[in-house]
This record gives structure tokens, sequence and C-alpha cells, in this order.
């Protein structure tokens, strides 16, 4: 659900970076090029990363440097990633986490064994 | 699975793994400098090398110092590997990383652990919502993203790191909505005796002073002496709520920094089974060494604020005396050569922690803060209040790591991180005895995250 | 503060894992007054820091009668203890990936089958899918064991300690067994913290026993090795029972929460003085790689600790448990060869039984500590599992 953004740029930068356009529970983003994942997401009005697994309680980055793991996000299909240790990159699709992350399972064709009993 | 035989490595590019690496690369060591960073600097130095310069000019010249150190590893010879992530050292010096998915062991005739500090976990009600974050947090957003709030945001706790990023905050445009400041008139008492030592530090305490004064001139409403601070809210932060001299106030927002001091990380210096003991005036763990930095654990050494809180300027200090001592330990150079060339050094070592022992007594975290009540949350990935901590400690769990393996406290993603203080204290506490004698959690690698299909090498 | 009274008890006993806490309330509910001693914190070593498996499936066959009475405790665990330590009737299926594992799994039922046991069923491919719908495609059936399953470690053997002292067992932790002799019918056990004497002694110190049986003049081929294990992030539910191999090393279970557990006899490294076992990670590399061959879809999944357990393994893959062959009035049961959780219930039971001269159908003859001194016996050499015991 977005919100106002928690954070904004400081004014008194000069805005000459280039952009990166991502998708963030396939809405689009377009974020500056060589911010975290996490930074892009606060500065996009994203205040809630995941719901904890336990409870289903609504988390968000706590500590921007690794220690706390409150920033995990699914990132092209990878789950568990420390948002605020990615770079940004173009076309990345990045999901929130609800609860334990649901890894997707492709049963491959059966080959019929038969059983001597 | 590959293997590389190299002299040392260096963990962190922060001030003590930059000047040290830089140092022994210039001794003619061979040295391999691994962060999981994407640039070098650390925390304090984060994203000094990318800055522009108006967010360098805005953070200080003490953020802008940091340029010499990167500069000077740039042109060293060290090898330096960014975006490497160290999952395991081993007591026999082996270093394992994974970088871009693959993993990598170096076989290292020392190891110099530099990864740093962490901030103090700050458990109050709500500190979990979304919209509470450590100052330290919101300094790595400006440092690294030129990010601000962009409401009025609510700075609470206490100690440099918090004042400092208020400052930053005023000459960015940023309204603090308020400063609500946990340090009361007992703290100033506590640390009168170290006032003397701290007046030998007039520089650091000039700077201190002067941006104390751009705060309180500022306008912004400001309290002392704030007690049972809560955060207020049910999706995200709405308020922080406090008393003051028995007076409750609330203040609301959407942001609220919190900060009661930094602490040493010791993931890797505790999975190494080095001898740590309890500061009694940091409270925390730091570990155990000779003096230059050398742990009980041969070969593996460590410098900077992983060894206990000392800023930045001592750690570069002290990365440097360790690139001495692990230099003549490998024998490149005599031990008479490192004791000259540490001369200058143990003198700015001494002129640089001059101000700690104030600081630390003037900004001692109040127990309140450390050892919460009953129904705040003290371990946030498993999410296990104090209250329960206590019943598990009634039913025998006398220690961290009973605790951890009868109701989950500190067997989550972060490995203990956000809560292995507190369930010290706490346990200390319900115990009635010492936290050295409580101890920590028994700490065991991957240090940070490795997925099966990486260990499988696919 | 400590009388010469409260050291001095009926039984003593060396050892506050599962064992050791499991004889100590068997004799307690028989009146008896027991003493634990336990080095650092009951449950520190391998009772604590298993897999949590309770299996029957797979066992050396000397084992099996034990295994199976220890069984059924763990399914009524919760009105011995009043705790069920976190055991889910998950069941346990060995999986065979080709088809002659699959012939190696049904050539061992028929021989259970021919000596009398029918917990172990072999299963065929369909049926594996049935139970395990997730995993990968090539597997070409197995065994299943629907009333074996897992339980939680540590809370398991809480719930016994927590029972034991309900039942008037005292325990005393950090208190470390020095020195073990016996004069005339007292056996005196002298710690750090003073001596505590007992009519009888039990010792059920795991990878420290033999130590103590040594000191005694009653040396066993017993050896101390750091088997390590994994535990990975929470995942959503995907595995119900808990897994073997055949033909490769493996222990998987999937907990409640969500997170999976990793093992399979991984033998990393020990540093025995400092009682500590190190993770060697080649071989974690072998175990992931097994992991991501049955469920593919894993490879993501992060591993968020990885440990080693400090385990005692015998000459023979078989425990020593019974009365001493040397001295009067002393009893073992330790060196479970990392597979000992399970039997703990059961064996404490037995243990129980032995010294309180109470009979027992089941013979602890396999188990004597003097066995590796004479020729092998019939019982405990004439089936060997064919297959590195899960």
């Amino acid at each position: 659900m977005r919100t106002d953004p928690l954070f904004q740029p400081v004014v008194s930068e000069a805005r000459a970076t280039r952009s990166v356009s991502l998708t963030f529970n396939d809405q689009p983003l377009t974020v500056p090029a060589g911010i975290s994942v996490a930074a892009a997401l606060l500065m996009s009005g994203i205040s809630r990363f995941r719901a904890t697994p336990v409870s289903e309680s609504p988390r968000a980055p706590y500590c921007m440097m690794g220690v706390c793991f409150e920033c995990l996000v699914d990132i092209d299909g990878v789950p568990n990633r420390q948002s605020c240790l990615i770079e940004v990159a173009d076309n990345m699709r990045i999901r929130s986490q609800e609860g334990a992350r649901d890894l997707i399972c492709q049963p491959m064709n059966v080959r019929t064994v038969e059983v001597q009993s | 699975m590959n293997h590389e035989s190299v002299d040392v490595v260096v963990i962190g590019a922060g001030a003590a793994g930059m000047a040290a690496a830089t140092r022994m690369a210039g001794l003619g060591l061979q040295v391999v400098l691994l962060d999981e960073q994407g640039s070098p600097g650390g925390q304090i130095y984060r994203g000094i090398t990318l800055a522009p310069l108006s967010r360098r000019d805005l953070l200080g010249p003490d953020y802008a110092h940091g340029n010499q150190l990167a500069q000077a590893l740039t042109s060293s010879s060290v090898r330096y590997e960014k975006g490497a992530s160290v999952w395991q050292v081993t007591r026999d010096h082996q270093v394992s990383y994974l970088r871009e998915g693959h993993l990598y062991t170096l076989d290292a005739k020392a190891v110099l652990l530099a990864t740093g500090a962490m901030e103090r976990p700050f458990p109050i009600v709500g500190w979990t919502l979304p919209g509470v974050m450590s100052a330290g947090a919101a300094q790595i957003l400006l440092k690294s993203s030129g990010l601000a709030p962009s409401e009025p945001l609510v700075l609470a706790g206490c100690g440099p790191l918090l004042y400092l990023l208020g400052w930053q905050y005023l000459r960015a445009g940023v309204t603090i909505k308020a400063l609500v400041d946990t340090t009361r008139p007992e703290d100033y008492w506590r640390a009168r005796r170290h006032l003397l030592t701290a007046l030998r530090a007039w520089p650091y305490l000039r700077k201190g002073l002067e941006l104390m004064r751009s705060l309180r001139s500022a306008g912004i409403a400001q309290f002392t002496g704030a007690e049972q601070l809560a955060v207020e809210g049910e999706e995200e932060a709405q308020a922080l709520t406090f008393s003051v001299s028995g007076k409750a106030h609330r203040i609301a927002t959407r942001c609220v920094l919190l900060h009661q001091g930094v602490v040493p990380n010791i993931q890797f210096s505790q999975a190494l089974r080095a001898r740590h003991v309890w500061d009694l005036d940091q409270l925390c763990f730091r570990p155990v060494t000779d003096p230059w930095g050398e742990l009980d654990v041969p070969g593996v050494y460590i410098a900077g604020d992983g060894a206990g809180i000392g800023g930045a300027q001592a750690a570069a200090v002290q990365g440097q005396l360790a690139a001495l001592g692990i230099a003549a330990r490998l024998m490149t150079i005599g031990t008479a050569e490192r004791d000259e060339q540490a001369r200058p050094l143990r003198v700015q070592l001494e002129s640089s922690l001059r101000i700690r022992p104030f600081l630390d007594a003037l900004y001692q975290p109040k127990e309140q803060n450390r050892i919460p009540a009953d129904e705040v949350m003290v371990c946030r990935c498993e999410e296990v209040t104090a209250g329960e901590l206590r019943s598990f400690v009634a039913l025998g769990c006398a220690g961290p790591n009973q605790a951890k393996s009868f109701g989950r406290c500190g067997m989550g993603p972060c490995q203990g991180r956000m809560c292995g203080l507190t369930v010290t204290e706490v346990i200390a506490k319900a115990r009635g005895v010492s936290a050295d004698e409580v101890g920590y959690y028994r700490i065991r690698p991957p240090i940070k995250p490795i997925t099966l299909g990486e260990l499988a090498g696919e | 503060m400590n009388e010469p009274r409260k050291r001095q008890a009926d039984v003593l006993v060396i050892g506050g894992g599962i064992h050791g806490l499991s004889t100590a309330l068997y004799l307690a509910q028989a009146g008896v007054k027991v003493i634990v001693l336990e080095a650092e914190y009951c449950g520190r070593h391998a009772s604590g820091v298993n897999a949590g498996g309770v299996r029957t499936l797979g066992r050396h066959l000397a084992e099996i009668p034990l295994a199976l009475a220890s069984r059924d405790l763990w399914h009524s665990l919760k009105n011995t203890l009043g705790d069920d330590g976190g055991f889910v009737p998950s069941g346990q299926l060995k999986l065979a990936e080709t088809l002659a594992e699959l012939e190696e799994c049904r050539r061992r039922v028929e021989q259970l089958q021919a000596s009398g046991f029918d917990h172990e069923v072999l299963v065929d491919q369909h049926q594996v899918f049935d139970i395990l719908p997730t995993v990968a495609r090539h597997v070409t059936g197995g065994i299943w064991v629907k009333d074996d399953g897992y339980a939680v470690p540590y809370k398991t053997v809480t719930a016994f300690r927590l029972a034991a002292e309900h039942s008037g067992v005292q325990i005393h932790e950090n208190t470390p067994a020095q020195q073990i002799d016996q004069t005339g019918t007292q056996w005196r056990v002298s710690t750090p913290t003073g001596s505590f004497s007992a009519e009888h002694l039990v010792v059920t110190a795991g990878a420290w026993a033999g130590g103590l049986a040594m000191q005694i003049g009653e040396p066993v081929p017993v050896h101390p090795e750091g088997l390590m294990l994994m535990v990975t992030h929470r995942v959503a539910s995907f595995c119900a029972p808990v897994l073997g191999a055949t033909g490769r090393a493996l222990s998987f279970k999937q907990f409640a929460n969500g997170t999976v557990v990793i093992g399979g006899k991984l033998i990393g490294s020990l540093d025995f003085l400092a009682r500590h076992g190190e993770v060697n990670m080649e071989l974690l590399g072998r175990s992931a790689r097994t992991v991501t061959d049955l469920f593919p879809h894993l490879k993501h999944l992060g591993v968020n600790r990885v440990w080693a357990g400090v385990e005692a393994f015998t000459a023979d893959d078989l425990p020593v448990i019974g009365a001493s062959r040397k001295v009067s009035n002393l009893s073992y049961s330790f060196g479970f060869c990392g597979s000992g959780f399970q039997m703990g219930p059961g064996t404490g039971k037995r243990l129980a039984q032995l010294i309180l001269g109470e009979h027992s159908d089941i013979s602890l003859e396999p188990f004597a500590i003097d066995r590796f001194n004479s020729p092998p016996r019939e019982s405990a050499a004439s089936f060997q599992s064919a297959t590195p015991t899960p």
C-alpha cells in the first residue's frame, strides 16, 4: 500500500543522477540509480516491506546496514534479500514477503516405477 | 570450492579496515580487503566515494575526512573486493565468503576483523513499527542516498550521533519536530569525574557544544530527562509518547528516530570463541585483545569499534597498530621496528580516546531502555517479549543459549544482533547475577546468509 | 550451604541429557532418591542440539525392541511429563532414488519382517508422492514408518528435567564430575563444588562417559565426533514427514515454525577439550546438494545457522547400556552414535528397571559394555544396516 513517502531527496542536492525503472508488487516505480532497494522503496511511499512469519505484523527497515533483517524482500524470485544492501537495477521485480515465504515448487514429469512387493 | 592462500585478510572497509589494509600493503604484505557494501567507508564514512560535494559539505568535515582513507586505499596494492559477504572465519584463518553468487575461501596467515559497530537496540513499546528507525539508519539514508524524512520527525534517546544527525538535518532544511533526550541531571553528575580529561579533548568537546547550541537555537521542541518512551500506532508509527518529571507528553509523528549509542559488532569474534568481557562503562560485550589488537585466538586481530567503541579517528589508528602487529607476526618487520612505528600511533590513539570516558558516562543508556517491561518485544525476528523471556528464566533457562533453544529467542535471521545484549541483561537482572556470568549467545556460521543453492555450488 | 545430607542420595546420575534425566525420572517415580550431576546445563550437548528425529526406521536390529518401547513412550509423553516436548508423530520416510536403492529397501523390509518386525513398510513412487508431493520426481519409492516423528530437543530435555525435579530429583548444573571411586558400598563423585555419595552410580555422560569408565578400569572403544547440522530460514510448509535417504547421508525435517533442519551423520571437526564441534564447509556443500537434488525449489532457501554437536560413537555402532561388568552398583547408558535421542525415554525406563531389579522382556545383552572384548555375539552382528543411518 502506497502512502506519502516517509523519505524524500534532500533539497540541496542537484538531481543529476539517471533513473531506474522497477516494480514493487507489480506497481511500476522510477527511482534514482545508485541507491539501495530499501531507500528506493522508502522514497516511493512504501512504508511496509513485509509481514512477519510469526504474527504477520508489518515491518520496515530499522537499521539500514544489514543488521536488523527487517528490510527483507523478494527480488526477482529470490526471497529474504536484505534490500538495504542491494543496489537498484533496471527491471527489478520486487515483492513484499507475506509471512513465511512460499517457495514455488515445480513438479517435473513423473516416470512411473513399479514396485515388487 | 575455490581455495586461495594470501598473507592477510581484512574484513570490513571502514575506518579501521581501510587504514590497516593500506598500511600493510605499504609494508609489502599481500592483503585482501573484503567488504559487503558496494563502495568503501563502512558506516561512519558510508558512501564517501560516491557522495556529491554538496552532500559531503552538509554532513560535515569529519565525514569528508574519510575520503582521504578511501583514496589511500585505492592507490595502494590492496586487493579490495566489494560486495563480498563473509560467512565464516575459522580459528585457523580460513575466510569463506560469497560474492556474486559464488563461494570463495581464503587461507590467510592472519585475519583482521574490522566489522565495526552497530546501533544498540532500543527496545520500547512499538519499536518494531514501520516508521521507527535508528538514528544511524536515517544517517545512512542521508549519506548513501541523499534522503531525509519528508515529514517533521522526532529524535529520541541520547548520544553524539543523535545530535549530529539533528545538526545535519538542520543544515539540510529538514524539519525536526522534537528532540526527546533521555539524559538526566544524574548523568551529568556521573560524568563529572571525567570532565578534566574531556577538557583535554577540547577540540572535540567544543565541536559538541557548538552542535548542541545550533540545535537549541533552532527552535526545536526539546525535552530532557524523558522516560517511559513508547511509540504509538497500529500499522505504523503515529506518535511518540513519554513522560518528563511525571508529566505525560505525546508528539504526533510518522518518523521516530531512536538512538542510545553504538556497540561493538561481535558476531565474528564470538563465533571464533574469542574471550569477551562485559564493559561496565559501555554496558556491552567487547573482545579481549593485546596491545596490537590480537584476540586470544592466535593470528586473529580486531581493530576499530568492534574492539570497543572509540570512534572513527581511533579506529583508523587502531587499524594501523594492528597492521604493525600483523607485519611483525608475519616477520615482514622486526619487533623493534614495529614498536618504533607504533610510538606516534599510541600517542594519537590516547588522544582520540580521551573524550570517551566522559561520553560513556554522560550518555549511558538508561536501564528502562535496555531492560524493558514485560510487554516489550525483545527478539524482533521471533517476536519474543521480555515477559516471555523472563518466564523461560523462571523455568530454569539460566542463559541466552537456553532461552534460544527453549523459546526461539535469537533464532531468527538477525542471529541475535538485535536482541543479544537485551537478552543477556534481562536474564542477568532476573537472576541477580552479572552479565559476564550470563554470557552471550553462542554464535555460529553463516555470519551472513547463504542459500542452499549457493552452498551446493549451483 | 550444602549440608552433607543434601549430597547423599540413593542414586547418583552423571550427565543431565535425555538419558540421565529419563533414568532419574523413572527411578524417582519408584521412590528412589536421585541426584543428577551435569557439567554444564541440561541438554547442552547431544540431547539438546541434535536434529530432533524420533526414529525407529533404519535401526540396527539389536536396537529395535528398545526403540519400539521408547516409541510408545514418546506417544504418551504428554501424560508422563505433562509436556510433549514438541513431539509430532509425522511419520518418517526413507527415500530411494534409484531402482537399486529401492531393491535395497525391499530387502531390508523383508528381513525385518522375517524377524517379526512390521513397523517399516515398503512404499512405491506414487505413495511417496502422496505423502510428499513436493519431492523431486526421480525418487523411486522408499520405506515408511508412520509412528515415527520428531520433537524439539531442548524442549524435550527441559520437559524431562522439570518432571524429574517435580518427582524429587535434585539436579546440580555447572557441576562436572571429575573423580569417581567406590569405597565399600558407597560411590563417591568429586566435583569442583565438593563430593556427592550414593550407593548406586549411573553414567550417562555421553561423549565423556568413556573417560569415566576408564577411571574404574573398564575401557570402552568409544570416541567423540562433531556431528554437523544446518537450520534454514522459515519457509511455508512443504514437507510433513521426516526424511532420510538410502544412497546418501540425509536427515531432513521441516518443523511447525517452517524452518528446515538438515543433517545426516555429517562429521565435522571437534575440539574435545573445549567441548565444541566445528563446521566443515566442504561437507556442507555436499549436504546442501542432496537437499537441492531432492527439492530443487529450495535452492533459494537461506541457511540461518550451522553447528556441530558432540556425540559419542562406539566401535560397533551400538550403544553401551547396562550394568558394569567390572564393579558393583554401576550402570551405564551412553555411546548412541548420533541416534540416541529417540532412545532416551525407553532406555531410561529400562535402565531404571535394571537398577530396581525389576523384570523386563527387553534384553540389554547386545549393549553390554564388555562385548568388545569377546567374539561378536549373534544378535549384535547378525544384521547390519546396509545404509548409513540418518
